[in-house]
């Protein structure tokens, strides 16, 4: 990957799969936030690199959050 | 018999021991309908992140219950019936949490260290 390109951008990896992995919980709401934009918006896998798998997961998460008014559904 | 974990929230304007008679109320349905509750959290006065019904706050309490489906369903209808429970969530789980939950520990975490913002906690991406 990379040859030839001005700069290297290094393999993120899913932050919840493999050993020591944190496990998703719709109560944990500061872990939920670094999935949220600003805007309270769930952040795309593409740039969080969480897998297809977790990624799916953590939705339910944060929309369970949500419902408990734990997370905002959007932030003015 | 199932696992759930249930969380309500409570008005805001209510005192602690109302909140503790209302989780006494559910606990006496679940028990009357053959279920258990494995453990109860009161996580306190809680801001909401967006209003619910006019209040900006509310009491959270949370219960680990082990108990057919009937006996959920009587708590939901008594908690849709209640005047002081403003929301409440039932899920299915496979197991439950050993220990204090989350909510609980990080309220532990930041009482015993009081010195805040020393420094942001980085984010994971970008």
């Amino acid at each position: 990957m990379a040859a030839g390109r001005p700069f290297f951008r290094r393999r993120k990896t899913c932050p919840f799969s493999g050993d020591n992995a944190q496990k998703i919980d719709y109560k944990d709401v500061k872990l939920l936030q670094k999935y949220v934009s600003e805007r309270g918006k769930i952040v795309p896998s593409r740039i969080t690199a969480v897998s297809a798998k977790k990624q799916r997961e953590l939705a339910k998460a944060i929309k369970r959050a949500r419902n408990v008014a734990l997370l905002p559904f959007i932030v003015q | 018999m199932a696992l759930y974990e249930h969380v309500f929230i409570a008005r805001q304007d209510i005192t602690a021991s109302q909140v503790e008679s209302i989780t006494a109320d559910f606990s006496k349905i679940i028990e009357e309908n053959d279920g258990k509750i494995a453990k109860n959290e009161y996580w306190g006065l809680k801001n909401l992140a967006y209003k619910i019904k006019k209040n900006r706050k509310g009491h959270y309490v949370l219960l680990n219950i082990d108990a057919p489906h009937a006996a959920i369903a009587e708590m939901e209808r008594q908690a849709r019936l209640h005047e002081d429970v403003m929301r409440f969530m039932t899920i299915r789980v496979d197991e439950h949490e050993a220990g204090q939950s989350i909510v609980l520990r990080s309220k532990a975490d930041r009482d015993r260290r009081p010195a805040r913002g020393e420094r942001a906690p980085r984010k994971e991406f970008n």
